[in-house]
């Protein structure tokens, strides 16, 4: 670090000084984890141009298995993608106090994950050169196309979400000087926190975090519908919407969780990222845990009752056939881990959360896989055979060069925000009176409320 | 109003295959290899199904040659996003190579699993490449193909009976798979036209259509004494 940027964040108040130093001073450990990531992201890419080259041959698909590893990262990483935006709105529409250190990571996770999951169904394509003729010859009464639009305003609309309550801190960063300030003068775009922009500022804040709701919503619901939609053995199913929009904040909050141990311990954010935050993240991973087994039993019951000869095929193939495996490990990453872990007080720390969370985001994978997959080998005529799946190494460079590439755009984007929000942390420790006023008026106690001045 | 349609007599059927040939041939559908055809990418849009009842040696089988259904309700073309299937005005199921981008939404939809896609580009042995059709174009990787009723013998009839200023009649338009089969077990026409022999034959008592309960309509009529 140069002596002059290691005085001037000597120099700055003890909330910036601690949340600024990622983005002026990177360790080594950082260099060599991007380099491995970057390694794993051209091999990815490398795989891509062979697929390029050679067809769509080269994946492990084939007829009835028309989707595979794909469309499963698809759904997936735009489930994770649904973390940040709607936890943020959420909490910040409750006024959830304890949101405020929390939220910038997870809003970057959103907008950083959700390019890596929109590209999935277009290296899916048969003809990705002809991508634009969803515009040319746009055939409004297919899923595909709904989704299309929704991802595109879901993708603006958190891109909007994240740099609006990012003014008052790149206006930090501006007025400090530690960094590239032409880049940060633009991005501040004229911010001086006078009282009227503040004003005005939260005031977007508050519209933004409404609006955002129904479109995150939206985009789940409509990729649940892309399956919905066919009159497949067990993704005809009206419980789709809904239950990949539970699935999607459950494995986004898992996604939050790992984030949040990992940059607490790389950036020492012990003093942010508290037990109590850990704690109640946790609480809410539980209670999606409930549910995603609710919906996930529902489901199942419904089919098994039903007995349709075309929908038991499918689903003796998931519970006891060919696909048990990933079947009962998806119950146990999805429901058994985080249950257990998370609905003792004593496991909702940061290391179990950790836990918890890792077994969620894995779970959540293979909750696509067993969508995708022993729907897809199992047409409804039953003379025809069942199919057989088996991804090539190329599907599998491909996710996990996309899974690295994600991963190592939100850890440089680390170097250039500050990942835990400054002026909101300021402004809760303002709040703190303002709290106590709110609460007296709900536990109506008016003497309270007279005496911090407030009128009636 | 035309609506042009198939009738399959399983009772006649032998399973010989003569249809799945004569298609291949007739529509320039690309050799697949034996490791590709073991992967599930074998592509014929005729296909012949057995399905094989009972333990051996107490064992009966029933063939069902099974082309595109040309649904009048096709589940195909509501979810393709860019209208690279659609069903014309005589009901017939088309599909436009040029402008499909490859999604195999379609594929997914199609309860007959009649779709197939081009995995890598289209391949012949070199003694079959000279006797490619040239009224059929040739499907580039990448995109979906299936069935087509032979609609390009349907544009060779519709000039020449313009030509002899008369109708099409039921012979002019006859798809590969009607023409060839030794049995004479498929019947092809226009079943709201009683002049051809299938808007009889598809209110036989013996008629069904697979998987009627879903409502797609299809143009494909079975015939069958065992059901």
């Amino acid at each position: 670090m140069r002596p002059d940027v290691t005085a001037r964040l000597a120099s700055l108040p003890p909330d910036e000084r601690a949340l600024l130093r990622p983005l002026v001073e990177t360790s080594r450990g950082f260099y060599v984890t991007a380099a491995l990531l970057a390694v794993i992201g051209l091999w990815g890419i490398l795989a891509y141009y062979f697929q390029l080259r050679d067809g769509l041959g080269r994946t492990g698909l084939n007829r009835p298995e028309y989707w595979g590893i794909y469309i499963i990262c698809f759904v997936f990483f735009i489930g994770i993608s649904h973390a940040g935006t709607l936890i943020s709105a959420i909490l910040r529409v409750s006024h959830a106090e304890w949101r405020r250190s929390i939220t910038r990571s997870a809003e970057l996770i959103t907008v950083l994950v959700i390019g890596f999951g929109a590209i999935q169904p277009i290296v899916d394509l048969g003809r990705p050169d002809r991508l634009l003729n969803v515009l040319f010859h746009a055939q409004l009464r297919s899923p595909l196309l709904w989704d299309v639009m929704s991802i595109g305003l879901y993708f603006t609309s958190c891109t909007i979400y994240l740099y609006v309550p990012m003014l008052p801190d790149l206006a930090i960063i501006r007025d400090s000087g530690i960094k590239a300030p032409r880049l940060y003068r633009f991005l501040a775009a004229g911010y001086r926190d006078t009282p009227s922009q503040r004003a005005v500022l939260e005031r977007v804040i508050g519209v933004l975090a409404i609006v955002v709701i129904p479109i995150a919503v939206s985009v789940h619901t409509i990729i649940g519908w892309i399956f919905a939609m066919t009159l497949r053995p067990m993704w005809h199913s009206t419980i789709f919407g809904p239950y990949f929009v539970i699935g999607a904040i459950y494995s986004g909050i898992a996604a939050i969780l790992i984030a949040m141990v990992i940059l607490r311990r790389a950036y020492r954010l012990e003093h942010y990222f508290r037990d109590v935050h850990f704690d109640y993240l946790g609480r809410l991973l539980l209670v999606l845990s409930l549910l995603w087994f609710y919906f996930t039993f529902a489901e199942h019951l419904t089919v098994f009752y039903g007995a349709e000869p075309a929908e038991m095929r499918t689903f003796w193939a998931k519970v006891t056939g060919p696909f048990a495996v990933p079947f009962w490990l998806m119950v146990v990453g999805c429901f058994v881990v985080p249950f257990v872990l998370m609905a003792r007080r004593a496991t909702r720390t940061p290391r179990g959360t950790l836990i918890a969370g890792i077994a969620v985001v894995v779970g959540m994978w293979l909750e696509r896989y067993n969508i995708v997959v022993p729907t897809s080998v199992n047409p409804i005529w039953e003379l025809e055979s069942f199919g057989h799946y088996l991804p090539t190494w190329i599907e599998l460079s491909i996710m996990a060069g996309a899974l690295s590439g994600f991963i190592l755009l939100y850890m440089i984007a680390t170097k250039f925000v500050p990942i835990v929000s400054i002026w909101e942390i300021k402004e809760a420790r303002e709040a703190v009176r303002e709290v106590a006023d709110r609460v007296a008026t709900y536990s109506g106690a008016p003497d309270v409320s007279a005496a911090a001045g407030h009128v009636p | 109003m035309t609506r042009w349609g198939m009738v399959i007599d399983l009772d006649r059927c032998t399973g010989c295959a003569a249809c799945e040939v004569a298609c291949k041939s007739e529509n320039n559908i690309p050799t697949v290899s034996p490791e590709q055809a073991e992967m599930g990418r074998g592509m014929s849009w005729m296909r012949v199904i057995a399905e094989v009842r009972g333990e051996f040696p107490a064992t009966t089988a029933q063939f069902y040659p099974r082309p595109c259904m040309h649904c009048d309700n096709p589940p195909c073309i509501r979810v393709c996003p860019v209208q690279a299937t659609y069903i014309n005005d005589e009901g017939l199921v088309g599909q436009i190579y040029a402008r499909c981008i490859g999604c195999r939404y379609c594929g997914n939809a199609c309860p007959y699993t009649v779709k197939y896609f081009n995995w890598y580009g289209p391949e012949w042995p070199d003694s079959e490449r000279r006797y490619l059709n040239p009224d059929v174009s040739v499907r580039p990787r990448g995109v979906m193909e299936k069935c087509t009723f032979c609609h390009h013998r349907l544009q060779k009839a519709r000039e020449n009976a313009r030509a002899e200023e008369r109708e099409v009649l039921e012979e002019d338009y006859q798809p590969a798979c009607a023409e060839i089969c030794p049995t004479g077990a498929i019947t092809f026409g226009d079943l709201d036209n009683r002049n051809h022999r299938v808007a009889a034959l598809k209110d036989d008592p013996r008629a069904m259509r697979l998987l009627e309960d879903l409502g797609t309509q299809p143009k494909v009529y079975y015939l069958t004494s065992r059901r």
